[in-house]
């Protein structure tokens, strides 16, 4: 997001904070604002024209159940407010065990992360196993949960944790022993506690590297609580289960409306964070925000 | 001004007597080293790279044990500039000025003023709200400077640390430095790898060998304070910088 500001020197980071604010009212803006958005825009407009075209003109109508034409989908999955309530009541439920989840293996990550930077013994015995979760198919442990703790919300937040805490205790571990030895000393040399310099030195330093981690795990949160979802199969339906149960109704623009709300939760998820780490260490850290959406 | 350091009535603030230092992978950094730093004194120490001089600051700071020999240092109030200015990135100047005296639980007060005057001291006041990533080089380097004199060292131990500037950066920041030691009077052990700057800057300069590091020859430098920045073409400047080299190379 570096917008030329025509400054230099040190006032320039300064007047970029201020200008990426007020970028769409300055002079010359509007046209800053078209060159962002004006291209995804008509990449967004020209993929409606051969969704439509796909329905129209490549499908006979006996077949075009496959790709239902998208006023179809507005028509059927969000103007309808019985289809939307039911929409809207699996979305909120699969949210609400997405940010159940993430939360929890958030402060879980943090803490198995700051324990195994302090004591070597810890992360000799505890990091193998965080890499576990990144191999062994989680999702196929779901009926196996279901099976043992039931097909509620401790079994569906316990698949989301497991599905989205690596990233998070990887990249805080990496931010926290990436201090360098020069900071340390003089740490050391001003007989700083433990305490002082996890609190004051590690977590800031490492905080581009947990926002990275924030950043991936709330993705994964969402598929996690999505497709863990379609493999429960049972309980009280989120989104996944509503598009397992659209599929096999043959319900098409009800399943089409259904993604394309799942996706728009992912999407504002990972907006979210990346506003975030923007906000918080944007300020100083060059590589703040990466991504920008 | 500052007394000739060669008589002995004065007790030296720093004394090395045979320090050595072995690191557990086997390599001999400093081996045998003898070295007394009276107070007031400006003692640079020259020597190839990788000679050990780095391990001497830290020996002398206390961060890295000996192996050999004794040491002695008479204050514990040290100041240590590396070459890298080592700044925190999400603190403005202020904050990062006020990092010492918070370490050492000075209260908030008493800190920001002492910040706020060090800062004034380096010329940054108009910079007191900006991060470290607004500013050039020499400036963070002031910074650096800034946040130890907030402690008002009685040792400043100096890591190369106008190493990584540009020479007209580095000759500006050696006169402001010296003005520093002029008006804060600390004692300062200066190590670097130019001859030229610790010929300009110092009451003494040793030669340090390759590894492992001894220290090879003792140059008194008898020009007077205040160093005005023409002294570096002066006739006798440059035959003592060329004796100080021929040391160096004589060493390996």
């Amino acid at each position: 997001m570096s917008v030329d500001t025509g400054l230099s020197g040190p006032d320039e980071a300064v007047a970029r904070g201020a200008a990426a604010a007020t970028a769409t009212v300055a002079p010359g803006g509007r046209r800053r604002w078209l060159a962002t958005w004006g291209p995804p825009a008509a990449v967004l407009v020209a993929s409606i024209a051969v969704w439509y075209g796909v329905s129209y003109l490549l499908l006979d109508p006996q077949r075009r159940f496959l790709v239902p034409p998208p006023h179809d989908v507005v028509q059927v999955s969000f103007l309808d407010p019985l289809n939307l309530k039911e929409l809207l009541d699996a979305l909120w439920l699969s949210t609400r065990v997405a940010f159940t989840g993430l939360a929890i293996a958030i402060v879980l990550g943090l803490v198995l992360a700051v324990a195994m930077s302090r004591a070597k013994w810890v992360e000799r015995s505890l990091y193998p196993y965080a890499v576990l979760t990144q191999t062994i198919p989680i999702l196929a442990m779901v009926p196996l949960f279901g099976f043992w703790f039931g097909f509620g919300d401790f079994s569906r937040v316990l698949v989301v944790v497991l599905f989205c805490i690596f990233p998070i205790v990887a990249n805080t571990l990496f931010g926290l022993q990436s201090v360098d030895r020069e900071h340390h000393d003089l740490f050391t040399l001003h007989g700083a506690s433990r305490r002082t310099r996890l609190w004051k030195l590690q977590l800031p330093t490492a905080l581009p590297s947990i926002f990275t981690g924030l950043r991936i795990s709330a993705g994964l949160a969402v598929i996690g609580a999505i497709v863990g979802d379609t493999f429960f199969k049972q309980g009280e339906p989120g989104i996944g289960i509503l598009i397992d149960r659209y599929q096999s109704r043959l319900q098409s623009e009800q399943m089409v409306g259904a993604i394309i709300l799942s996706s728009l939760l992912g999407i504002v998820v990972f907006w979210f964070f990346g506003f975030l780490a923007r906000r918080v260490v944007g300020g100083w850290h060059e590589s703040a925000g990466g991504l920008d959406i | 001004m500052h007394a000739s350091s060669i008589e002995s009535d004065v007790d030296p603030l720093v004394t090395f007597t045979g320090v050595s230092k072995r690191f557990p992978d086997g390599t001999t950094a400093l081996d045998g080293v003898d070295l007394r730093v009276l107070p007031g004194d400006f003692v640079s120490v020259v020597g190839p790279s990788g000679c050990g001089k780095s391990t001497l600051l830290r020996v002398a700071s206390g961060l890295t044990p000996v192996t050999g020999g004794t040491l002695d240092v008479q204050t514990g109030k040290i100041g240590y500039v590396f070459q890298d200015p080592t700044l925190l990135p999400w603190r403005t100047v202020q904050r990062n000025v006020e990092l010492f005296a918070e370490l050492r639980g000075l209260p908030r007060d008493e800190r920001r003023r002492r910040a706020a005057a060090a800062i004034e001291l380096v010329g940054l006041g108009e910079f007191a709200g900006h991060r470290p990533r607004t500013l050039s080089g020499g400036m963070r380097m002031r910074v650096s400077l800034a946040r130890s004199l907030t402690l008002q060292p009685e040792l400043f131990l100096f890591d190369e640390p106008f190493g990584a500037l540009d020479e007209i950066a580095r000759e500006r920041l050696n006169d402001e430095l010296l003005q520093l030691y002029l008006t804060q009077r600390f004692t300062a052990l200066f190590v670097t790898h130019s001859v030229t700057e610790a010929v300009f800057m110092s009451t003494r300069v040793l030669v340090m060998s390759g590894r492992p590091g001894r220290v090879l020859g003792d140059f008194a430098v008898p020009f007077t304070y205040p160093r005005s920045p023409r002294l570096r073409f002066d006739q006798r400047f440059a035959r003592l910088a060329g004796e100080v080299s021929a040391r160096l190379r004589s060493g390996g």
